[in-house]
C-alpha cells in the first residue's frame, strides 16, 4: 500500500463508517438479529405461511410483468430519446424521471384515480371488460410506473456512447438493420440493460407506497409482502414482521449480488488478458 | 453538377422512415399514458371540488404541520447527508485501503432494500422491542413515533444520494489535482474548498436536488416509524394518505399538487444541472460524428 | 473495380468539406488521399463508401452510378481509423460477421475455413478466439483488415490505416500492406495525413487542401515537381526565401536561379535542405551559423542570412562547422513560386 500523500483519511473515513453504520448498518443487523431470534422452526412456519406466499407470488409475479414491460418499452425509450430528434424531445427525456421525483404516495393515489372504475382509463377499460385497479394489474402498472426510469437510465449513456463506426462497420459488410441491432448493438447494450432490470426488478420487489392504493389489498389475492409486513406491525407482531421482512432483505441482497455478478460477467470481454 | 442534395445522411440503423415514425409514435403514446397522465390528473382532482376547497386544504393547520414537519425533516436530513456523501466521496476515491469496494457496496445497500425494511429496521433499534429502545425510554428519549425517527429513517432512504454522484465524478478525476495542491503547501481543507469543491459543485448540487426531493417525498419508512399521529408526526406524504382514506380525494390531491409541483421543479434543476455537466461522468459527451471530425 | 467521382459536392452544416472533386482511380490501383486535417480527405473516402452521400455530383463503379448505393450493398471493405472492431465478439467472429450477414448464403464449414485462410493472410493464426481487447494493436489493424477483405470486397477503402500504431509497427504494416495488395490486386484508396507514408505506399498520390484536389501523381511526379508553395511544403521541410523574378530570373538574398518564362513580380524561393550546401566563398548566400545538429545520417546546419531569414540544410557528417562560423549558402536547386 502506497503512502498517503493526501491529508484527510482518517476524518473522512472515519465519519463515513460512523455513518454508515450508524444509518445504515445498525438497523439492518438489529432486523437481522430480531428475525433470528426465532428460531429456525417458527421463521420457517411464518416465512411459509399460505398468506405470505401468497404475497411471494403476487409481488415476484408483478414485478416481472413490470420488468418485461419496461426492458421492452425502456429500449424503446432509450433509442428513441438517443437516435431520433422530433420537437419536445427534450421534455420527454426530462418527463423520464418523473417516477424517480414524484412521491411514491402521490403517484400511487394518482395512478389509482387514473384506473379506478370511474377514472379516465379505467372507465374504457372497464368497458372492455378489463379491471385494473384493486386487481394484480394494478399493481404491475404501479411497478412499472415505479421503476421504469431505471432501464432508460442505464441504456441512454451506453446507447449514446455506442462507437458508430461499429454500426458502419456492420453496414459495410451487408449487415441488414435488423441483423446489426440483434448482433451488434443489442449485445453491446446487454450489460446495461441487465443492469437496469436488476435495478428495476429490485425496486419494484421493494415498492411499497405507490402500489398500496392501487392494489386493493385483499390478503392472498392482492397483497404485497411490503404491505403484510407492514399489516404485521399493525397487528404489534413483531416477530413476524421481522421475518417476513428478513426475506425481502434477503431478496434485496440477492438481487444486489446478481447485479455485481451480472454486469461483471456480461463485461468479461473488455478485460484484457 | 447535379442539383444539391445538401444534408443527407445515409440511413443508421433504425432510420427507415415508417419504423422511425411508428416507434416515435408509440414510445409518446405510453409516455402520455404512463408519466404525464398522472401528473395531469392530480392537477385536476386536486380543484375538481373547486378553487375554496383547494385553498381550504391547504391552510388547514394539519396541512400546514405537516409541512412544516417535511420541511424541518429535510433541512436536518440534507446537510448531514451531504456531509456524509462528500467525506465518503473524499476517503474512497482519494486513498486505497483495504475494504474500498465493499464500502462502496455498503453505501449503495438502502437502494435495493425496501423503504418498509428500512422503518421495521428501525423499529428494531430504537423501539420498545429494539435494542436501544429500552434504555432510551428510560431516560425519557423518545426516538420513534417522533420526529428523530422520521429523520433517521429518511437518512436511511438517501444514503447513497450523494455519495453517488461524486464518487465516480472525483474517481475520473483523479488526485492529480489535490496532489498538486498539497504539494504546493496547502492544508486538506484549503485543498478541498479551493481545488476539489470547484470541480465537483455541480455534481454536489445534484446530488443534493435529488436527496431533497426524496426526503420530502418519502413514504414507506417514515409511515413504520411515525406513528402517524395527525398534527404532530404527519409529514407530507402521510398527510396525503390519511386525507385519502378520510374519503377527502380533492384534499389528498390538493395536498399532492404540493409535492407534485416539488418533483417538476426538482426535474427542472435536474436538467439544469445537467446542463452544467452534473450526472453525466458515465455518460460522456456524446461521441461527435466522425464525418464531422473531417481529416 | 475503376472508380470515377465526378465533380463531387458535400457539406457540413456550413462548413464546404469537399468542394468539387473530380478523380479516376484505375483498377487495381493503391491511391492515397492526402492532405491536413480539415482537407476533406476522409469525408471522400466516406463517400466512396457510401457513409455518406454526396451533396452533388456522382460516384461511378464501374460503369454503375453508385451515388445513391446504400454502404451495405455497395461491395466496399472498410477498415475504420480506429478499427470498429465488434468488441464482444473474438477475433473470428468479427472477421466472419460479414459472411454470417451477407445475402449470400454460406455453409459453417466454408465460412470458417474462410476465416481460418483470413487469418493466415493477415498472419494471425491461433488468435482467433481472442477478444479485440486482448491483442495488440498492430493486430487489431491486421483483424480490421481481414474483416474487410472477408466479403470480397471490389474495393478497399482505409481511413488513416495506421494512424493509431507506434513508428515501428507502422513501418512493418506498411510494407506488408503493400504485399497484400500486390497477391490480391484489389482498387485501394487509403487517407491519410502523413506524407512519408503515401509516398511510400502509394501507386498514386491524391494531395487535398480545402475540399479542393490540388495536384495528384506518381510519388516521383509530385515530389520532383510541385506545383504549388502549398505542395512543396507540405511534402517535406523547405526554406522559404523571399524572391524577386527579372527576366526570367529569381532572385534572393544574393542568390539567382534560372526560372525562364516566369512573369516578372514577387515570388517565393523553396530549397529543401538537401538543395544547400554550405562553402567559404561566395558566390551565394552571406549567413552564418547559429547551430548544428548531429543526427546519424548527417548534420543539419541552422544559418542565419545577412537578410535574416532562418536556413536549414544538411551536409555530409565529416564536414567540420561549427556554430558562429561565417560563410556562404550555396543552391544546388530550387523552386521559385509567384507569391499571390
Amino acid at each position: 500500500m502506497r503512502r498517503n500523500v493526501l491529508p484527510g483519511l482518517r476524518l473522512s473515513l472515519g465519519v463515513t463508517l460512523f455513518y454508515v453504520g450508524l444509518i445504515v448498518v445498525l438497523p439492518l443487523a438489529a432486523l437481522v438479529f430480531k428475525a433470528a431470534s426465532l428460531g429456525p422452526e417458527d421463521y420457517w412456519r411464518i416465512i411459509s405461511s399460505s398468506r405470505a406466499l401468497a404475497s411471494y407470488r403476487v409481488t415476484v409475479l408483478s414485478a416481472l410483468g413490470a420488468t418485461v414491460f419496461n426492458l421492452f418499452f425502456g429500449l424503446a425509450l432509450a433509442w428513441v430519446l438517443t437516435r431520433y430528434r422530433f420537437p419536445g424531445w427534450r421534455i420527454v427525456d426530462a418527463m423520464v424521471d418523473l417516477p424517480f421525483a414524484l412521491p411514491t404516495a402521490v403517484a400511487g393515489i394518482a395512478l389509482t384515480a387514473l384506473f379506478t372504475t370511474n377514472g379516465w382509463f379505467g372507465s374504457i377499460l372497464a368497458d372492455l371488460g378489463i379491471k385494473v385497479a384493486y386487481t394484480p394489474l394494478g399493481i404491475m402498472i404501479a411497478m412499472c410506473f415505479t421503476s421504469l426510469p431505471f432501464i432508460v437510465r442505464t441504456v441512454q449513456p451506453v446507447l449514446e456512447d455506442l462507437d458508430p463506426a461499429l454500426e458502419e462497420a456492420a453496414q459495410s459488410l451487408g449487415g441488414s438493420d435488423w441483423e446489426i441491432f440483434r448482433k451488434v448493438i443489442l449485445p453491446l447494450l446487454t450489460p446495461a440493460l441487465l443492469a437496469g432490470v436488476s435495478l428495476s426488478f429490485a425496486r419494484s420487489l421493494g415498492e411499497f407506497g405507490a402500489i398500496i392504493f392501487i392494489a386493493g389489498n385483499q390478503p392472498m389475492s392482492t397483497e404485497i409482502t411490503a404491505l403484510l409486513v407492514f399489516i404485521r406491525l399493525e397487528e404489534y407482531d413483531y416477530q413476524a414482521a421481522a421475518a417476513i421482512a428478513s426475506v425481502l432483505l434477503i431478496a434485496a441482497f440477492v438481487m444486489l449480488a446478481l447485479t455485481n455478478w451480472m454486469q461483471s460477467r456480461a463485461l468479461r470481454y473488455t478485460v484484457k488478458g | 453538377m447535379s442539383a444539391t442534395r445538401t444534408g443527407r445522411k445515409p440511413p443508421r440503423v433504425g432510420d427507415q422512415p415508417l419504423f422511425r415514425r411508428m416507434l416515435i409514435g408509440i414510445v409518446l403514446v405510453i409516455v402520455a399514458l404512463l408519466i404525464v397522465a398522472p401528473l395531469v390528473v392530480i392537477g385536476v382532482q386536486a380543484f375538481s371540488k373547486g378553487w375554496a376547497v383547494y385553498r381550504d386544504t391547504i391552510i388547514h393547520p394539519d396541512t400546514l404541520h405537516a409541512i412544516r414537519l417535511t420541511v424541518f425533516a429535510a433541512i436536518v436530513a440534507v446537510p448531514v447527508n451531504t456531509a456524509f456523501g462528500v467525506a465518503a466521496a473524499w476517503s474512497i476515491t482519494k486513498f486505497d485501503f483495504w475494504g474500498r469496494r465493499f464500502l462502496l457496496v455498503v453505501i449503495e445497500i438502502p437502494f435495493s432494500v425496501s423503504p418498509i425494511v428500512a422503518g421495521v429496521a428501525y423499529l428494531f433499534v430504537y423501539g420498545l422491542q429494539g435494542v436501544f429502545g429500552p434504555t432510551l425510554d428510560e431516560y425519557g428519549i423518545k426516538i420513534l413515533f417522533a420526529i428523530p425517527g422520521i429523520i433517521l429513517a429518511s437518512m436511511f432512504v438517501t444514503a447513497p444520494f450523494v455519495a453517488r454522484e461524486l464518487i465516480p465524478l472525483m474517481q475520473a478525476q483523479g488526485r492529480d489535482l489535490e496532489e498538486a495542491a498539497t504539494s504546493l503547501g496547502a492544508s486538506g481543507w484549503r485543498t478541498f474548498f479551493s481545488v476539489t469543491l470547484p470541480n465537483i459543485k455541480w455534481a454536489l448540487l445534484y446530488g443534493v436536488v435529488l436527496c431533497n426531493a426524496r426526503v420530502m417525498g418519502e413514504f414507506g419508512a417514515v409511515s413504520v416509524v411515525s406513528g402517524n399521529i395527525r398534527g404532530q408526526t404527519n409529514t407530507l406524504p402521510l398527510h396525503i394518505e390519511l386525507l385519502y382514506h378520510d374519503y377527502q380525494a380533492a384534499g389528498a390531491f390538493a395536498a399532492a399538487s404540493i409535492l407534485a409541483l416539488i418533483a417538476v421543479f426538482t426535474i427542472i434543476a435536474k436538467v439544469a444541472l445537467e446542463r452544467q455537466g452534473a450526472g453525466r461522468v458515465r455518460r460522456p459527451a456524446l461521441v461527435a460524428n466522425p464525418a464531422e471530425k473531417t481529416s | 473495380m475503376k472508380i470515377r467521382l465526378e465533380n463531387v459536392v458535400k457539406t457540413f452544416e456550413t462548413f464546404r468539406a469537399v468542394r468539387d472533386v473530380s478523380l479516376t482511380i484505375e483498377s487495381g490501383e493503391l491511391v492515397a488521399l492526402l492532405g491536413p486535417s480539415g482537407s476533406g480527405k476522409t469525408t471522400i473516402l466516406r463517400m466512396v463508401a457510401g457513409l455518406e452521400y454526396a451533396d452533388g455530383g456522382h460516384i461511378y463503379f464501374g460503369d454503375q452510378d453508385a451515388t445513391d448505393i446504400p454502404v451495405r450493398d455497395r461491395g466496399v471493405g472498410f477498415v475504420f481509423q480506429h478499427y470498429a472492431l465488434f468488441p464482444h465478439m473474438t477475433v473470428a467472429e468479427n472477421i466472419a460477421f460479414g459472411m454470417k450477414v451477407s445475402k449470400v448464403k454460406r455453409e459453417k464449414v466454408a465460412i470458417e475455413a474462410r476465416v481460418v485462410e483470413l487469418l493466415r493472410l493477415v498472419r494471425l493464426e491461433g488468435l482467433g478466439d481472442r477478444f479485440p481487447a486482448q491483442i495488440s494493436g498492430g493486430q487489431r489493424q491486421r483483424v480490421a483488415l481481414a474483416r474487410a477483405l472477408s466479403v470480397d470486397p471490389k474495393v478497399l477503402l482505409l481511413d488513416e490505416p495506421f494512424g493509431a500504431l507506434d513508428a515501428n509497427v507502422r513501418h512493418d504494416l506498411r510494407r506488408w500492406l503493400r504485399e497484400i495488395h500486390r497477391e490480391l490486386g484489389i482498387t485501394t484508396i487509403f487517407v491519410t495525413h502523413d506524407q512519408e507514408e503515401a509516398l511510400d505506399l502509394a501507386d498514386r498520390v491524391v494531395i487535398l487542401k480545402d475540399g479542393h484536389i490540388i495536384q495528384q501523381g506518381t510519388a516521383e511526379e509530385v515530389c520532383r515537381n510541385p506545383q504549388s508553395a502549398f505542395v512543396m511544403k507540405f511534402l517535406g521541410d523547405a526554406n522559404v526565401l523571399a524572391a524577386e523574378v527579372r527576366d526570367g530570373k529569381a532572385y534572393a538574398s544574393g542568390a539567382a536561379i534560372d526560372v525562364s518564362g516566369m512573369a516578372d513580380g514577387k515570388a517565393e524561393l523553396y530549397a529543401r535542405p538537401a538543395d544547400l550546401d554550405w562553402s567559404a566563398q561566395g558566390p551565394g548566400i552571406p549567413a552564418s551559423i547559429t547551430r548544428v545538429l548531429d543526427r546519424p545520417d548527417g548534420r543539419r546546419v541552422l544559418a542565419t542570412a545577412e537578410t535574416g531569414e532562418q536556413l536549414e540544410f544538411d551536409v555530409e557528417p565529416e564536414r567540420a562547422l561549427k556554430a558562429g562560423d561565417g560563410g556562404f549558402v550555396t543552391l544546388r536547386r530550387a523552386k521559385v513560386f509567384a507569391l499571390g
